[in-house]
């Protein structure tokens, strides 16, 4: 798990950060400001200054943030001139937007806030749709506005052309002032609040900031997107009180409290509407005390009274935003703050330490205890300084100057206790300060009471945030919660006479915690929370001596003995086997797998299965040794996996087998403890040992899961069969090299890299193997057809499909009774509806058509009687596998240097494509750090979805609106290249993914309903077509073509993701002659790139397989 | 400090992979027809006879009527050997300082019933192992995690023994090494002291890995308590070798660690004393 922030301010206003990587909390540099607030993000952080200015601190990225501006140039012919820019005066302006309705010449572009720079000047964009123009960029039309041609023709009166710059957002990793644009903002911001960034899809990044000024009314910040992280204006958003405080959840859960301690729940908030439409009034937990502090999460409210009780609301979702009832809490806090996945963080009212909440699951949201969290700062130091004066907190340089206004936490509270003393008088505190202040004093430990202050009285300018010169005399006995000078809130009165804030064993006193950013759940390993940094443990003599006699029992009473173990053993248990004959069904059977040494040592193995047929004792078995591909099998009740054998695959009926998954002995294991003991013993028979070697071939099923094989040098020539064995882990793509370097992406677009590591996947005790995480969403339809009395409704035709249904309509797929994939997969969401579906969608998600199945679009029309709308939920699986995440830019493709396995090269040569569309090059990439360390981004003009490097570095790389384009002088020495060359696609195609092999380049286009494969001759630049319905193709430098087809004859039915291989590929004949229909079924993606052995004589071209004879299957269930 | 984690997990790993080579060797008054070769195997320190001498009956048996063939059971050097003692237990407190292979000898017939518990399944095995569990975690944490588990956790725990799946084992048996960090450590030490010449079983009372001033309890404060007997005396002597898995640990070893690193995976430390050999 890439780290991650959290972010605290402490009493001082200083900010902090605490990495979940670290053990110590590090200050933010910039010194001079004071922050009151923080609300972080992951991808950056919000705060509240002392000048009542909101800052913002963009954590940096390799990815720069930039935003292209864009215009378009018009022009008209006339006879005289030419094109000119001499328009008629019906015309759109000569500089306009693209619809020609909004004036905009070049220079009316000016940079929204002083964080913004130019990238370069303005360019003219020379790519049309995927397809490269005149010099010059223009396109052609009849008259405005028209469908635009780029070439020219006799009747083209008009032409424009679109220039484009980009500008880039520069003040990262620092605290840049956002601009308040509108000088009159009312009053100065007193909280703030940052979420809502699950409402809508991920590629926008859209958030929401809520934000209360100190008379209590409630702004909105608009427009903050990935590509405006600063947004645009505020918009005050009517409140029925008061309001002192507001929180905003990830989703769409937004809360306040009002000065009168009721909460307000925000209602209508949507896709569509982020500010929400109205509010709900919630009365407090406890009828007598108000409550003071709200935090929301995506599930969660929690809420804080005045008497630092902490309360729960219980019932809440997506359609209750307001819960039903509040529980009550262990624990006193001042404030508190839900953070990802609703994990929660709390001030101690106490101790003002940070508390987080231990053990919050997605069914257990409350969570069970709270714990502090160690005082984590640099021990040695602090231990080492003689001086009370030295830094305690890393990064900490000078103490807080001495007569600066100071604010905490609960300073809203007592900003509005004064400001409406001011106005209305004392009389209107609810409870008598004095009276609290002499009850609670008993209580109070003596060193808290304030030395002769005004602050003690009556008068309300003490509490001010502002404190003012005048008041730094107030010397406070001891730094700690001042809460009990008044009923409403801990005021710090701080000693500030002091240079250094905190004693060497005192801990920092917190004011407040924001969690927004920080990933972190049950099952975190914080190392927070064993600072052993130092201990002398490790180091103890004892230690060392238990380490020595560890070591010298196993020489002792092992190492001569290890002959002993060389003996059969047989494992036994029952499982569940898919019967070969009619009627098909699971029958109980008893398996024994035996194991034994050959007499050459190697291990074997026969696999035998009992079963019973007509009362009589049966059984079939299966050589170990002669095992192509053990395949998991996707079913939502059992964990089922199907043996090949070549003989089975001839036959296609592999021996299906099911361990029950309700059994206990199973469901701690992905993939079934007897999976795990066949693929080890399969691998034992074929000696197969360690981790896979820098030759080895990779590919990731249809289901995600992951299989290496070992190439044999005679690969080209016969392929098959070849044996396949599991990594653990879960993945969509893979990659790799012949120096070992091997990555993969996760379907949600998690980059890993190859860790090294092997064995069994449940091996979290390995160095090199790690958990790993995969998230995916399930989509559901739901039908609907139009009637004339009640227009679109749930009832369709009799003849209609499922109202509730999969793509195709022919299952019923309900929210209810729609499973996750495997029992491996743990749902992580609720439903939602998913606007992003090809065609379009309205505002509520639906796609019109004529009938079912048709064409569907977004938007409705006189002929559509009926429509659909997708549902999407969000699985997750946790495995474990040999795979290290690389933070943290999320990646759709990637591409690695092929290269002979002989070659020895400094820097491996590595391309991804970021989610977002960013081309991307990893520096540092070697086979001995196979991660590499930073990204570098490569500019282009529009999103891009796939990119291949093939031999002498050639970089060739697909936008995503299907062209191609050759990415020139990449090298060693210039990883990145230089420039793009647009190379036009095979006429009317629009390319979707490309692979380079040594010198030829293959693509694969997507025309929506197939996919053909296309071979570019480099020496002409045009593109052949070379064959139908491929969906992957993957070249090595080996001359290796080898694709995934789908539709693909097999004996039975036509077969999806068939891994087929390019037969007669030669030097002087790259388009090589035919195909050989290989591996038959379930690919998703197969990489031969690390293959870089040649095969010990040059093969001649093989007559074309039956495709009967095919081997290693994936199943296709 | 990533590098000293790592290390205390080989230490997990060697305790739990630790294996002592064996003879069995058929005892002369049983009845076979033809003459019985004696069984090597490489036997689990931290798991219990009967789980892992299937093969040994089933090599014994070849060569003897089935009548002949009752309970089995072991014995070494006259001494019936507890199979609900840890292997590496009944090693150490029996045949520390002899040669290996540890020779034992198979009985079929005359079961001591008066020194050994009857086996007559796994399921046995299985309660006795989780009771001892059970116990460890009422002295560590009032029972509160093993009571959280659910039985499948349960179940993965005694999977992992059965099967020697260390990652498995241990991805459980992590939460009951866990304690509060301002406690510095369990509530008390599960552990028990073995002698071969004592008539009690073994030694077990509450010690506190953590004394009243916050100092840590070594693994000699806890004999000076239990055993003072084994600490050697001042003129350097040493009597008794204080064994836990084949290694005498130094006596200034913190307990809570030996607790976490080297119980038995039934969560007790099991500590032999034995005579020091003299030569």
């Amino acid at each position: 798990m890439p780290s991650s922030l959290l972010w605290a301010v402490d009493v001082f206003g200083r900010v902090y950060s605490l990495s979940t990587a670290a053990q110590q909390w590090d200050q933010c540099k910039e010194a001079q400001l004071e922050f009151k607030r923080v609300t972080a993000v992951q991808q950056c952080c919000w705060a509240i200054a002392c000048d009542h200015q909101i800052y913002l601190n963009v954590h940096a990225s390799d990815v720069p943030i930039r935003y292209k501006e864009e215009t378009y140039e018009n022009q008209r012919w006339n006879p005289v001139d030419g094109f000119s820019d001499r328009l008629l005066p019906s015309d759109r302006w000569q500089w306009s937007d693209m619809t020609g309705l909004k004036h905009q010449p070049l220079d009316s572009f000016q940079l929204p806030s002083e964080n913004w720079e130019w990238e370069a000047d303005w360019y003219v964009d020379e790519n049309f749709g995927g397809e490269p123009t005149e010099k010059g960029g223009w396109t052609y039309a009849i008259d405005f506005p028209a469908a635009y041609t780029k070439d020219k023709k006799w009747n083209s009166c008009v032409r424009r052309r679109r220039w484009i710059r980009y500008r880039r957002y520069k003040a990262c990793n620092t605290w840049a002032k956002v601009p308040s644009e509108q000088a009159g903002l009312p009053d100065p911001f007193n909280d703030i609040s940052c979420g809502g960034w699950e409402i809508s899809d991920e590629p926008r990044g859209q958030m929401s900031l809520w934000a209360v000024s100190l008379q209590g009314k409630v702004w909105f910040r608009e427009d903050i997107h990935h590509l405006n992280p600063e947004g645009s204006s505020w918009v005050e958003v009517q409140v029925p009180g008061e309001v002192v405080q507001i929180s905003c959840g990830a989703g769409d859960l937004v809360w306040a409290v009002l000065w009168e301690g009721q909460l307000l729940v925000r209602e209508g908030i949507g896709r569509d509407c982020p500010k929400g439409s109205s509010w709900v009034v919630v009365e407090s937990p406890s009828p007598e005390v108000g409550a003071i502090h709200v935090a929301v999460g995506v599930n969660v409210v929690w809420a804080v009274t005045k008497d630092h009780k902490v309360w729960f609301r219980r019932g809440i979702n997506s359609h209750n935003p307001c819960g039903s009832g509040w529980i009550g809490m262990v624990g006193e806090m001042v404030m508190i703050n839900v953070g990802l996945s609703d994990q929660v963080w709390g001030i101690g009212a106490e101790d003002r330490a940070i508390y987080m909440r231990q053990g919050v699951t997605a069914n257990e949201l409350s969570g069970k205890a709270w714990k502090a969290l160690p005082s984590l700062r640099d021990s040695d130091r602090a231990h080492s300084s003689a001086s009370a004066t030295a830094p305690l907190l890393h990064g900490q340089a000078d103490a807080p100057k001495p007569l600066i206004p100071k604010v905490t936490s609960d300073s809203f509270i007592s900003e509005l206790v004064s400001d409406r003393d001011r106005r209305e008088g004392a009389v209107s505190t609810p409870i008598p300060e004095e009276d609290q202040g002499s009850e609670q004093d008993d209580k109070a430990p003596p060193a808290l009471v304030l030395s002769h202050s005004p602050s003690c009285g009556p008068d309300p300018q003490w509490s001010n945030v502002d404190l003012e010169e005048a008041q730094t005399h107030l010397a406070v006995g001891a730094a700690s919660d001042a809460a009990e000078t008044s009923s409403l809130s801990s005021v710090a009165t701080y000693n500030l006479g002091l240079e250094e804030p905190y004693g060497p064993d005192e801990h920092p006193l917190w004011a407040w915690v924001s969690g927004g950013g920080c990933a972190v759940d049950s099952h975190s390993q914080l190392s927070w929370f064993n600072s052993s940094a130092g201990d002398p443990a490790q180091t103890a003599a004892w230690r060392k001596q238990i380490f020595e006699q560890l070591s010298e029992r196993s020489k002792r009473e092992m190492d001569n003995f290890r002959h002993y173990e060389q003996t059969v053993w047989v494992k036994k248990g029952t499982m569940q086997w898919w019967r070969d004959w009619k009627p098909h069904k699971w029958v109980d059977v008893r398996f024994a797998l035996e194991q034994y040494c050959g007499t050459d040592g190697s291990k074997e193995g026969i696999l035998f299965i009992y079963y019973t047929f007509n009362e009589e004792k049966k059984y079939l078995h299966a050589f170990i040794n002669e095992v192509t591909i053990l395949v998991p099998v996707l079913s939502d009740s059992k964990h089922t996996f199907a043996i090949y054998t070549p003989e089975r695959t001839k036959q296609r009926w592999p021996i299906r087998l099911a361990a029950e998954s309700d059994s206990d002995t199973q469901c701690w294991c992905p993939g079934s403890l007897q999976l795990a003991l066949l693929t080890m013993s399969c691998c034992d028979s074929r000696g197969v040992q360690g981790p896979p070697s820098k030759q080895a071939i990779w590919s990731v099923t249809c289901k995600g899961d992951i299989f290496v094989s070992e190439p044999s040098p005679s690969l080209e020539a016969s392929p098959y069969p070849m044996f396949w064995h599991q990594i653990g882990g879960h993945l969509r793509t893979i990659e790799c090299n012949s120096l070992g370097v091997v990555w993969g992406i996760g379907c949600d677009h998690t980059a890993w890299v190859y860790s090294g590591g092997y064995g069994e996947s449940d091996n979290q005790y390995n160095a090199n193997v790690h958990f790993t995480t995969d998230v995916k969403s399930v989509y559901i339809y739901e039908n609907q057809r139009w009637n004339p009395v009640t227009g679109y409704t749930n009832r369709g035709l009799p003849t209609d499909r499922y109202m509730w249904s999969d793509a195709s309509g022919l299952q019923e797929c309900t929210k209810a009774n729609t499973k996750p994939p495997s029992p491996h997969w743990t749902w992580v969401s609720d439903w939602t509806i998913d606007y992003n579906v090809s065609g379009g969608t309205d505002r509520e998600g639906w796609q019109y058509a004529a009938d079912f199945p048709a064409s569907y679009h977004g938007s409705k029309t006189l002929k559509d009687f009926v429509r659909r709308r997708r549902w999407a939920r969000k699985c997750k699986i946790t495995t474990t596998g040999p795979w290290q995440e690389v933070p943290p830019i999320p990646l759709c493709d990637v591409t690695i240097l092929p290269c002979m396995a002989q070659s020895k090269v400094e820097q491996v040569l590595l391309w991804a494509i970021s989610n977002k569309g960013d081309v991307l090059c990893r520096l540092g990439v070697t086979p001995e750090t196979p991660a590499g360390t930073s990204w570098l981004h490569v500019g282009t003009d529009q999103p891009f979805k796939s990119i291949s490097i093939g031999g002498a570095h050639q970089v060739w790389a697909i936008a995503r609106d299907g062209s191609a384009f050759y990415r020139g002088s990449v090298s060693q020495q210039n990883p990145a290249g230089d420039c793009w060359y647009h190379i036009p696609s095979p006429p009317r195609q629009k390319l979707k993914q490309v692979s380079v092999g040594r010198t030829s380049v293959y693509a694969v286009d997507d025309n929506g309903q197939s996919r053909n494969l296309h071979y570019l001759n480099v020496y002409v630049f045009t593109w052949a077509l070379a064959c139908i319905n491929v969906n992957i193709i993957v070249l090595s430098l080996l001359l290796q073509v080898w694709i995934i087809a789908d539709k693909v004859q097999g004996s039975h039915s036509l077969s999806c993701g068939t891994v087929c291989h390019r037969l007669g590929v030669q030097p002087m004949e790259p388009k090589g002659q035919s195909w050989d229909y290989g591996i038959g079924g379930g690919w998703d993606h197969i990489t031969v790139r690390g293959n870089s052995l040649e095969a010990p004589t040059p093969h001649s071209p093989l007559p074309l397989r039956n495709p009967e004879g095919m081997n290693g299957n994936v199943v296709q269930s | 400090m990533q590098q000293a984690m790592a290390d205390d997990k080989d230490v997990l790993r060697d305790v739990w992979f630790g294996r002592i080579p064996t003879c069995f060797t058929l005892y002369q008054d049983e009845i076979t027809e033809r003459e019985a070769e004696p069984f090597y195997l490489l036997l689990p320190r931290v798991s219990y006879l009967p789980l892992v001498t299937d093969k040994v009956r089933k090599h014994f048996q070849k060569v003897m009527k089935p009548d002949d063939v009752g309970e089995m059971w072991f014995e070494y050097e006259g001494t019936p050997l507890k199979w609900h003692y840890p292997i590496g237990l009944l090693f150490d407190l029996y045949a520390s300082n002899t040669t290996l292979p540890w020779s034992i000898f198979v009985h079929f017939k005359n079961f001591p019933q008066q020194d050994l518990l009857h086996c007559p399944s796994n399921s046995v095995i299985e309660a006795h192992f989780m009771s001892s569990i059970k116990e460890a975690d009422a002295l560590k944490h009032k029972g509160a995690v093993v009571n959280e588990m659910q039985k499948k956790d349960h179940k993965q725990l005694w999977m992992g023994l059965q099967n020697d799946k260390f990652d498995q084992f241990w991805a459980m048996n992590r939460k009951l090494m866990e304690y509060p960090t301002e406690e510095g450590g369990f509530r008390y030490i599960p552990f028990r002291i073995y002698q071969v010449t004592s008539n009690r079983p073994f030694i077990q009372k509450l010690f506190r890995p953590v004394a009243s001033d916050g100092c840590p309890h070594t693994l000699g404060d806890l004999l000076k308590e239990v055993f003072p007997a084994a600490i050697p005396q001042n003129d350097g002597q040493k009597k008794y070798q204080v064994m836990i898995h084949g290694i005498e640990p130094m006596l200034e070893t913190p307990i809570q660690w030996l607790s976490e690193h080297l119980s038995y995976p039934d969560n007790f430390l099991h500590i032999s004393i034995i005579p020091a050999p003299s030569d």
